[in-house]
């Protein structure tokens, strides 16, 4: 009888193994489940040229006739509710059940609410729908209140600007992105905000957010009041592990999965933005990525290993934001290293390498003017994916090629 | 109809990199393989407009710089997420000790 392989999640992971199932051969029966109505569609875009663009349009992963064509049964707003371990079978609302063989979780991750804030007014960024209710709010003239100074909050901060709206952001911290990237290359992008106009403020906390139909006041810690006509809540996701943890499945800051994205469950993998993992080239570091490379690398290699190839997870981390005309790209975790080393590239684009105690380089950040960075990170991360130890002096100097460097590590 | 058109020097482009050239509002990539010969592909990525240039070249790959969707750059094919449109690829001439290129 036919294999029945399924996938609940239709994001940038659920998609990428659907179609790596068939790139890889698989000849039985693949479903990909989406709780969004949507055809699999692009994240990224939704804060950055979604924003700005004349016309909003998805990027879609795949289209229907692309799905159709590779022979994927593509099941649109089916959230699945419960998982049977037992009977293998999936349930979703108005008794709708789907059996599997094997079973991919790519459930992604949604916007970590801030507790007990509700109202018309106030606003998270993770789907096709939000963007469009913040694209028809940011207009010149409206003033948009940003909570959280990470990656989604300041793309929109720009895109805002960018759409003639005025911005003010509130971080609860005295710097923005705390989290993943240098402090010289925040004060950067904080420089880069302070001269479009955004209104930044520091070491600030939220004690009330009044959500009227049409408007918004923030009430921050220090008594200052923020009128906004929109706020948008910005402080981070939390992975989407509910039906993995009522299946009874191990959950460690996100589905716990091994080297091979296998669950305790020989017959359910997870991946992307869901799951945590061991990172190999940290020793086995267990880490959750939000990052659209990870979702699709990880979305290829759970469909190998759903077909038992066995590989392990070897890629190195990557990332990158769009702000204005900056583009930061972050390759490994930098806070592996204990200290940097700086290449300057001119125009203001600079790379800071991470190197831990032992010499080995564990990340590299780049900052600079559309992908004046991009090469080098590149680079960076192939050295890094060697464990190579490269020349300090080498490294800091802009002269040298770091694909010289490569070939010699 | 096409023409011969003259897009660099030789010696402009490294061993195992590329450069951007323009021509009347059009992008175009020209690369010189490890094997030190010339190619040409229309510049601009398939995924978005992105100039390929900036972008990494190894062995027979370009690699576009803002998500690092692949090409092979001797036969335009796209070598998977999330570029799946193949690049237009353009015949190469050297002569002189310049590039040209059949557009
Ligand atoms: C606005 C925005 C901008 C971003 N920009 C960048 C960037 O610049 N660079 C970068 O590297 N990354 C960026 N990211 C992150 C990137 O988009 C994510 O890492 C990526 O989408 C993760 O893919 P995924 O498939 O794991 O999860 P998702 O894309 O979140 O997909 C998960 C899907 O599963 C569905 N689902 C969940 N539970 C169920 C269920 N029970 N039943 C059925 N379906 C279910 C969800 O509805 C969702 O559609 C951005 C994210 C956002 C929101
Ligand atoms: S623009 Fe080239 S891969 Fe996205």
């Amino acid at each position: 009888m036919s294999q029945h392989y399924v996938i609940v999640g239709a994001g940038e992971a659920g998609a990428r193994a659907a179609v790596a199932l068939r790139e890889q051969g698989f000849a039985g029966d693949v479903t990909l489940v989406g709780g969004e109505t949507h055809l699999p569609y692009e994240r990224p875009p939704l804060s950055k040229e979604g924003m700005l663009a004349e016309l909003f349009a998805a990027k879609t992963i795949a289209t229907a006739e692309r799905l159709a064509e590779a022979g994927i049964a593509f099941r649109g707003g089916f959230a699945v509710t419960r998982i049977d371990r037992e009977s293998k079978r999936l349930e979703g609302v108005d008794g709708r059940a789907i059996g599997y063989d094997k079973l991919l979780l790519a459930t992604g991750a949604a916007p970590r609410r801030l507790p007990g804030v509700e109202g018309a007014r106030v606003v998270y960024l993770r789907t096709i729908e939000d963007a469009l209710l913040l694209r028809e709010a940011l207009v010149t003239g409206r003033h948009l209140a940003v909570i959280g100074g990470g990656f989604i909050g300041l793309e929109l901060a720009a895109s805002a600007r960018l759409r003639g709206a005025d911005v003010t952001l509130i971080e609860a911290l005295p710097r923005l992105l705390s989290r993943g990237v240098p402090e010289a290359m925040a004060r950067q992008i904080e420089a880069r905000h302070v001269a479009g106009g955004v209104t930044l403020v520091f070491g600030d906390g939220i004690a009330a957010i009044a959500s009227g139909p049409d408007s918004a006041v923030v009430t921050l810690a220090s008594g200052r009041r923020i009128e906004a006509d929109l706020v948008l809540v910005g402080i981070g996701a939390v992975p989407n592990v509910a039906l993995a943890e009522a299946a009874g499945l191990a959950v460690e800051n996100g589905i716990a999965v091994d080297r091979h994205l296998a669950t305790g469950d020989a017959d359910i993998f997870a991946a992307g933005d869901c799951c945590s993992f061991p990172l190999q080239i940290y020793g086995g570091r267990r880490v959750r990525l939000e990052s659209w490379r990870n979702a699709q690398d990880q979305g290829n290699l759970a469909a190998l290993n759903m077909l038992g190839a066995g590989e392990a997870v070897s890629s190195v981390p990557w990332f990158w934001s769009d702000q204005y005309e900056l583009t930061l790209q972050i390759a490994g975790l930098s806070d592996e290293g204990i200290r940097t080393v700086r290449r300057d590239l001119g125009d203001g684009a600079s790379i800071l390498f991470h190197l831990a105690n032992d010499g080995r380089l564990v990340a590299a950040s780049g900052l600079g003017v559309g992908n004046a960075v991009a090469r080098d990170i590149r680079l960076a991360e192939m050295l890094i994916g060697k464990s190579a130890r490269p020349d300090v002096a080498a490294l800091g100097d802009a002269g040298v090629k770091l694909k010289e460097l490569l070939a010699a590590a | 109809m096409t023409e011969w058109i003259e897009a660099c020097g030789a010696g402009d482009v490294d061993e195992e990199d590329v450069i951007r050239f323009d021509h009347e509002g059009r992008v175009y990539a020209i690369y010189r393989s490890p094997e030190d010969r010339y190619f040409a592909t229309d510049g601009l990525c398939t995924h978005e407009q992105i100039s390929l240039a900036d972008g990494l070249v190894m062995d027979d790959i370009i690699e576009c710089p803002k998500h690092n969707g692949r090409f092979n750059y001797k036969t335009g094919e796209a070598k998977g997420a999330p570029v799946c449109v193949n690049l237009r690829t353009y015949p190469v001439r050297v002569e002189g000790g310049m590039v040209f290129i059949e557009v």
